[in-house]
């Protein structure tokens, strides 16, 4: 069954529901190397996309494109040019579409990484959302599945435990950021694991 | 864990009821375009072919950044939720209301999210044809080592680097000059502070980090970012001699100099602690052959009810000094 304009908009209830059940764990998190709002950011951003997405008509990309405006301007932070952008591409790469077969929602993923990296000027390695995006895009353009590209995200997210923050807040920390695994790309791979569940399709 | 007692109706609407309350307060000072709930604009100030200088931020530092829009000081702000900056949007309209006609300065603090928006901002502007520069404040010498200053963060510092700017642009000198003078009073602003307690964000109700009775944090961030070192509560004297011989060591004043200085409460540090802490500061800075031209003390930038101070001090020059003591009108700032 194809991806369409109706599961697009359900997928952004499931990462909005997601961030909300998460929200205090992801802001105890960045209590600990950041200023504690992160999971904060992540609710009111994937609330409003949510919302903005389910007033959206047209196609694939209109509801995208909707989404990203409303992450914009719920939160701006710095989830909030993050994510519009990413939204932007994955809208592009759908494209004016009513719907589209749900592997391509591989390509989505890929579309959002390169949107993250290019708004944050970031590489992996760096403590960010990226070493969460990165590594699930990989797999995902590899033409992985579902579970191997969330399983990727969720690894990735893993890894930055062992990582210096070098971009963003938590870069003044140096050192001390070791042993904390970043909060944005904690949230991160909770939202891949969400597109990833969309990619397995309905369950029968 | 207790939640943290504040006064506050639901956490989500602190930043707009708290907007509300401003309004209700400055009807002389301020005002809103209509479908621009989220940016402030001076009553008096913008007027054409002179400078826009527009700040901007997170909420939770009150009166930084609301409380210096004014005459002589900054024109209009964009206003973010708690310790987040604002989206692209706020900045926009915030610049439009505020425009002369003869350019717009960007002024804020260097923190990641707001050089994303505000560089949003900068765009949408721009294919507006409005010309937009900008100027991030980095007077944190925590924040990063002198090498990298272009890391730092903007700190309390600020109402020194706006003041100096928003002199510079009352007195209608073009857009060049304003970003030279922002620049220039950046180059020359210096800030360490120390914390005490946490805050807590309204939305939460919990506190942002965990720091144990007894124990402080010097060089920790306004919004609750780890500092360079904990240890024991000490005294005034001893906290204030660790600020200033790090301020000192990096502003490199010659005897007989001037500086302007700012002891800032972060919150909930009253005033009796910061004067305690000045007569140290006026101590150190006499001893090292400096005038102090100007001494600000208490609630300028906080961060919610966090306990602790930060210390700032600007170098003076005859222009910075001259642009200092410039008159300025504004909802929680008035001089001259």
């Amino acid at each position: 069954m194809d991806f369409t304009t109706g599961d697009l908009k359900n997928l952004f209830v499931a990462m909005a529901a997601r961030m909300t059940a998460e929200r205090d764990k992801l802001c105890a998190l960045d209590g600990v190397i950041g200023d504690a709002d992160h999971g904060i950011a992540m609710e009111q951003g994937t609330k409003a996309a949510a919302d903005a997405a389910q007033a959206a008509d047209g196609t694939l990309q209109d509801v995208f494109n909707a989404a990203a405006k409303g992450f914009l301007n719920a939160v701006g932070a710095s989830s909030g040019p993050l994510y519009a952008t990413a939204l932007l591409r994955a809208g592009k790469a759908a494209g004016p579409r009513a719907s589209m077969p749900r592997d391509e929602l591989r390509a989505a993923i890929a579309a959002m990484r390169e949107g993250i990296a290019q708004r944050g000027k970031a590489e992996p390695g760096q403590k960010t959302m990226l070493d969460a995006w990165a590594p699930a895009a990989d797999a995902a353009s590899a033409g992985e599945t579902a579970d191997a590209i969330a399983a990727a995200a969720r690894q990735g997210a893993e890894a930055t435990r062992d990582m210096v923050a070098a971009l963003g807040r938590a870069a003044r920390l140096g050192e001390r950021s070791l042993g904390h695994p970043d909060p944005g790309a904690v949230s991160a791979a909770m939202l891949i694991e969400e597109i990833c569940s969309a990619m397995r399709g309905p369950a029968s | 864990m207790s939640l943290t007692q504040k006064l506050i109706n639901d956490g989500n609407a602190a930043v707009d009821e708290m907007l509300a309350g401003i309004m209700a307060a400055h009807p002389d000072h301020l005002w809103r375009p209509d479908h621009a709930p989220r940016a402030a604009v001076a009553k008096n100030g913008p007027r054409p072919g002179k400078v826009a200088i527009v700040v901007g931020g997170g909420s939770g530092h009150e009166p930084t950044f609301l409380g210096y829009v004014g005459k002589g000081l900054a024109d209009a702000c964009a206003v973010g939720n708690v310790f987040a900056s604002p989206p692209p949007q706020p900045a926009v309209d915030a610049a439009l209301a505020a425009n002369g006609g003869a350019g717009v300065l960007f002024l804020y603090g260097n923190y990641a999210g707001d050089v994303m928006n505000f560089d949003m901002a900068s765009e949408l502007l721009e294919m507006e044809g409005v010309e937009v520069r900008t100027v991030l404040t980095t007077d944190d010498i925590a924040s990063a080592p002198r090498d990298q200053r272009e890391k730092r963060r903007g700190v309390a510092g600020n109402v020194f680097i706006f003041k100096a700017a928003g002199a510079a642009a009352d007195l209608m000198m073009p857009i060049d000059e304003v970003e030279r003078v922002a620049r220039h009073a950046n180059d020359r602003t210096f800030t360490m502070g120390v914390a005490l307690s946490s805050c807590s964000l309204p939305q939460t109700r919990r506190p942002s980090f965990d720091l144990p009775m007894g124990e402080m944090e010097i060089g920790m961030g306004i919004h609750g970012e780890p500092g360079v070192r904990r240890g024991p509560l000490r005294t005034a004297n001893e906290v204030v001699d660790e600020i200033m011989d790090a301020i000192l060591a990096e502003m490199n004043a010659p005897a007989g100099d001037r500086v302007a200085v700012l002891v800032n409460s972060l919150g909930s540090t009253p005033l009796m602690e910061l004067y305690i802490m000045n007569a140290r500061v006026a101590e150190r800075l006499r001893s090292a052959g400096l005038t102090v031209h100007r001494t600000l003390v208490g609630p300028y930038c906080t961060s919610l009810e966090m306990a602790g101070a930060s210390i700032t001090v600007m170098h003076l020059d005859d222009e910075l000094q001259r642009l200092l003591d410039h008159p300025c009108d504004c909802a929680m700032f008035r001089q001259g």
